[in-house]
């Protein structure tokens, strides 16, 4: 098994299109430090406009490296499920397409294992995508930008919640929030996955993925009642940027935000169980119609 | 020698199309089978099925004497195949696409082996080439390295000779022998071509349909002596039956409404008072041709073209 997941991945580590997802990310990255360096103050007094008579907030301070990460995270994380799909969704139908699979089916080794060693592949790939996020969005940030305490602008309900977290205390919620995205990712490869057993050419299930992604999103901002009740919580893009959980500190009577602390771990265990289950009935799903498939390319 | 594959009443339908209909053969070691038919006849499906790819409706397949159902692995640790095209992973270069499968076969890959098999095909000075520079006949030819890198009692080539130059299918026909006689390998080789059967094939399986119209040692096949006789009588099925036990030789068979039989003209007295004395009415007996005019008369199918009666 560790012989296959050694080829899978230099195989992988050979193709292009693998290196698109890194220079993709590192790009938006630049953009982002770029134009807060820039012109950052501008966006700090937009986004406190409505609290500015409250809270007194040091701008220059409030964007550090720690704050950074969290913006460029926002915003990237919705955007990266394509890059995963690139890579996923080529997993099975790109050896159709190249005529590989029928090659590779008759070496000795099981339609299980192959499916899940490239499961176990896609899933490395997302591992390194977020590390590299990690490395560039983070690190790179805190260089350019340095460190300080965190404030995180947070709508919840009907108001707006400004929360500080000093910066003792904001490493760990960072990897918890990868550790989070990894899982949330994997979803979204396991999908690429199924569909790209069913293909015979890479582009049909990147596309089907980046579309199931889109529709399942709207629906999960859909606020209606009996979408919010019956729907909502059973689609997996409604726990996709569940890691902002981490960041969302608990505070007591006093409204001190208490050191350490989540204000609904129980809701993002709940979140992991649900991502988690997606990944197992997709992956079983995977692996029940590739043993079943006639190769016929 | 064994048998080294049996396969028995083996059944495939795509949709309504029965692509493999009731087919049974046996290979024995050491053989250069041929699988001969037109485009289409079915040759392609069983071989799929033989490596796997494609699940038999029913029917067994036996390689190795191993259920190639219940025991796929080992029998593909012993087999090696190229099937239609030998693709491969083009962004990769010649030493590491037959390095990725040979790890994939279980080898213990070491640069001289590599290196050696690479040179057996005439390709080590263009080891580290990506194969997608590569001409269809060197692509065939790391196909062909791709498939012996694990040193296999068995080979299946599909189709070998597509797409190559003259020059290459004189060096296809060249390892083929080689591999037979020279490393004593069993090979299984399909083509829709009688000729490229008949220099490189000892036994062979002709097929149209997806049914087996002969099965035999190739010279005999082809010996102008021998002869499609075709056969139809009040009651086909209690023909065949006694034609079967009293000519086994005959290979008898029911295709559509009358029963083929291969037999030398000389017989066919003997096979109609055989029939008469059982009480089975003959309707008619049509000596067709040869087996070869016969194999041209189903790959010209599509101009109507009419053997002409021996």
């Amino acid at each position: 098994m560790w012989s296959l997941l050694q080829i899978e991945l230099y195989k992988i580590s050979k193709r292009p299109r693998t290196f698109i997802a890194f220079i993709a990310i590192a790009a938006i990255v630049f953009i982002f430090q770029f134009a807060f360096k820039a012109d950052g103050e501008s966006y700090m007094n937009l986004m406190l406009q409505s609290v500015n008579d409250t809270f007194e907030i040091d701008k220059s301070k409030a964007i550090n490296g720690y704050f950074m990460c969290y913006i460029i995270l926002n915003t990237l994380l919705i955007q990266v499920p394509i890059l995963v799909a690139l890579v996923a969704g080529d997993a099975i139908s790109g050896e159709a397409n190249m005529g590989t699979l029928r090659l590779l089916l008759t070496k000795p080794v099981s339609r299980t294992q192959i499916i899940l060693v490239k499961f176990l592949a896609s899933f490395i790939y997302t591992v390194m995508l977020l590390i590299w996020m990690a490395i560039t969005a983070l690190f790179i940030s805190l260089f350019i930008f340095g460190a300080d305490d965190m404030i995180i602008f947070r709508v919840k309900g009907d108001e707006s919640q400004i929360l500080q977290i000093t910066q003792d205390d904001i490493m760990w919620r960072y990897l918890a929030a990868f550790c989070y995205a990894t899982i949330a990712l994997t979803v979204i490869a396991a999908l690429a996955m199924l569909l790209s057993v069913y293909a015979e050419n890479s582009i049909g299930p990147i596309i089907t993925t980046v579309c199931i992604v889109i529709v399942c999103t709207v629906i999960s901002n859909i606020n209606v009642p009996v979408i919010e009740k019956n729907v909502k919580p059973w689609l997996f893009t409604s726990y996709l940027v569940g890691w902002k959980g981490f960041f969302y500190i608990a505070t007591n009577q006093d409204g001190e935000p208490i050191k350490g602390s989540i204000e609904n771990w129980g809701a993002i265990r709940n979140s992991l169980y649900i991502l988690l289950a997606h990944i197992f009935i997709l992956l079983g799903i995977t692996i029940a119609v590739f043993k079943r498939k006639d190769i016929l390319t | 020698m064994g048998v080294m594959i049996e396969v028995q009443n083996l059944n495939k339908k795509f949709g309504d199309i029965k692509a493999v209909d009731d087919l049974s053969f046996t290979v024995n070691e050491g053989d250069v089978y041929g699988f001969l038919g037109q485009n289409g006849a079915g040759k392609s499906t069983t071989i799929r099925m033989l490596l796997t790819l494609i699940r038999p409706d029913s029917g067994t397949i036996k390689v190795f004497g191993k259920d190639i159902l219940e025991q796929r692995n080992e029998v593909l640790r012993q087999t090696g195949a190229v099937v239609e095209r030998p693709d491969l992973y083009k962004y990769l270069s010649a030493y590491d696409n037959l390095s990725i499968f040979a790890k994939m076969s279980g080898v213990k890959v070491t640069r001289k082996l590599i290196m050696d098999q690479l040179d057996m095909v005439g390709l080590a000075h263009r080891s580290n080439s990506k194969a997608k520079t590569f001409s269809q006949g060197m692509k065939q030819r790391l196909g062909i390295a791709v498939a012996l890198i694990h040193n296999p009692r068995l080979i299946i080539l599909d189709e070998p000779t597509n797409g190559l130059d003259p020059q290459g299918i004189a060096d296809m026909r060249s390892l083929i022998g080689k591999l037979s006689n020279e490393m004593g390998k069993t090979v299984i080789v399909s083509s829709h071509l009688l000729n490229e059967i008949e220099q490189v094939a000892s036994r062979m399986i002709i097929i149209n349909k997806g049914r087996k119209i002969a099965e035999g040692v190739v010279a005999e096949m082809l010996d102008p002596a021998h002869t499609i006789v075709q056969l139809g009588t009040t009651d086909n099925d209690k023909a065949l039956s006694l034609l079967l036990i009293n000519f086994p030789d005959f290979h008898a068979s029911l295709v559509e409404d009358t029963i083929m039989l291969e037999m030398g003209k000389s017989d066919i007295p003997k096979l109609i008072s055989t029939l008469s004395s059982t009480g089975v009415e003959i309707l008619s007996v049509q000596p067709r041709h040869s087996l070869e005019n016969y194999f041209l008369s189903l790959t010209n199918a599509e101009n109507h073209v009419e053997p002409a009666a021996n």
